[in-house]
């Protein structure tokens, strides 16, 4: 990197020693991802809070039991689809970041593809489900769901779960572009150029960001 | 970037510890779900918390995995993993303060809100939801 010092008075730090060993773009992905967490952390504790306060809550079994082609009565079995899904594409990013160390273009440009296609994949998965409850009734502010007791349920139920898995669903978006972008320039030798793969790191840093947040989702929504 | 010195990790072993984490990761996943299809059939609600609660503590460490292994954060220097993680633990406070309220919520309005606690006791008629509602007619 080339060395645009701004004018600092003498005694305060003015580089030359990354104090973390890793260079600026990858710890300023870090602090992104921290950011992004409490983000969603916010949503899905205010999830949590409104659950505690309410008498009642809709069965998550009987809500998500749908599976394309096989009908009904199958609780758990898409969600799981989409979360191998998701657990595939991050180890094929690894696997990406892990053939850029070693400036092998090729086991980049495939491992690249592979997560493309796992983040498309997800992605379909995620409209077919929201296509199903949007035909069952359930949409923001629609609650066709009863509480798990038999008791009327509020709109909070499905208000939460659009808003966090559609906000999930848009990471994810933006991962799978983000990915397109790198894969373009991967093929387009600009990291040969450079002579570094170290802005995948970065991309696939963001990318296991999004299967990580993929876990807390379906924990919170599917299974408990 | 010159001065970012590349901590050489050996291929062999890191390419293992890729896959052995992802088996750890789907071994996780599957026990969650069989967890889940479990508790399907409980009817008691303290065992029904028992696994709950396991299931969350199944999703923290799946959660350390994916962060440790496949972002990497174990091998970086400890003040990154630190500058990281500990802002973190802002959560503990986070949750367990935003539960306990949402909780309390609850417990106050059953108490002084007669009229609200009989209305959620009111039940419904069993509305059947259409779940073969789209073309893909379900094997019936």
């Amino acid at each position: 990197m080339s060395t645009t010092t701004v004018a600092l008075p003498a005694k305060l730090w003015n580089g030359g020693k990354s104090p973390f060993n890793v260079e600026y773009g990858k710890l300023m992905m870090w602090y992104f991802l921290m950011s992004d967490a409490f983000t969603f952390g916010a949503f899905l504790i205010s999830y949590g809070t409104i659950r505690f306060s309410s008498n009642g809550w809709p069965n998550p079994n009987e809500v998500f039991q749908s599976f394309p082609g096989l009908g009904s009565g199958l609780p758990l079995m898409f969600v799981s689809l989409m979360t191998f899904i998701l657990i595939i594409s991050s180890v094929t990013m690894v696997l990406a970041v892990h053939a850029g160390h070693n400036m092998d273009k090729k086991g980049v440009v495939t491992n690249l593809i592979f997560t493309i296609i796992g983040g498309a994949a997800f992605l379909s998965c995620q409209a077919w489900e929201w296509t199903h409850l949007h035909a069952e009734g359930a949409w923001w502010g629609l609650n066709p769901f009863m509480n798990a007791d038999g008791t009327q349920s509020s709109t909070n139920f499905t208000n939460y779960f659009f808003t966090i898995t559609g906000f999930h669903g848009f990471h994810v978006l933006s991962g799978v572009i983000i990915n397109i972008v790198m894969l373009i320039m991967t093929l387009t030798d600009q990291f040969e150029k450079r002579g570094h793969y170290l802005m995948i790191e970065k991309a696939g840093l963001y990318w296991h960001f999004v299967d990580l947040v993929w876990v807390f989702v379906f924990t919170c929504f599917y299974l408990i | 970037m010159s001065e970012v010195v590349h901590v050489e990790h050996s291929n062999d072993g890191a390419v293992k510890e890729i896959w052995k984490v992802t088996g750890i990761l789907t071994v996780l996943t599957l026990v969650e779900l069989a967890l889940g299809f479990y508790m399907m059939k409980l009817t008691n609600n303290k065992a029904i918390l028992g696994i709950k609660g396991t299931i969350v503590i199944l999703m923290m460490v799946k959660a350390f995995y994916i962060v440790g292994y496949f972002m990497h954060l174990r091998h970086e220097l400890k003040n990154l993993i630190m500058t990281v993680v500990v802002p973190l633990l802002l959560f503990v406070w986070f949750i367990i303060a935003f539960l306990y309220e949402g909780n309390s919520y609850k417990n106050l309005r059953n108490t002084y809100d007669p009229y609200k606690k009989a209305q959620t006791e009111i039940k419904v008629e069993k509305k059947e939801v259409n779940h073969g509602a789209e073309k893909h007619k379900a094997v019936e």
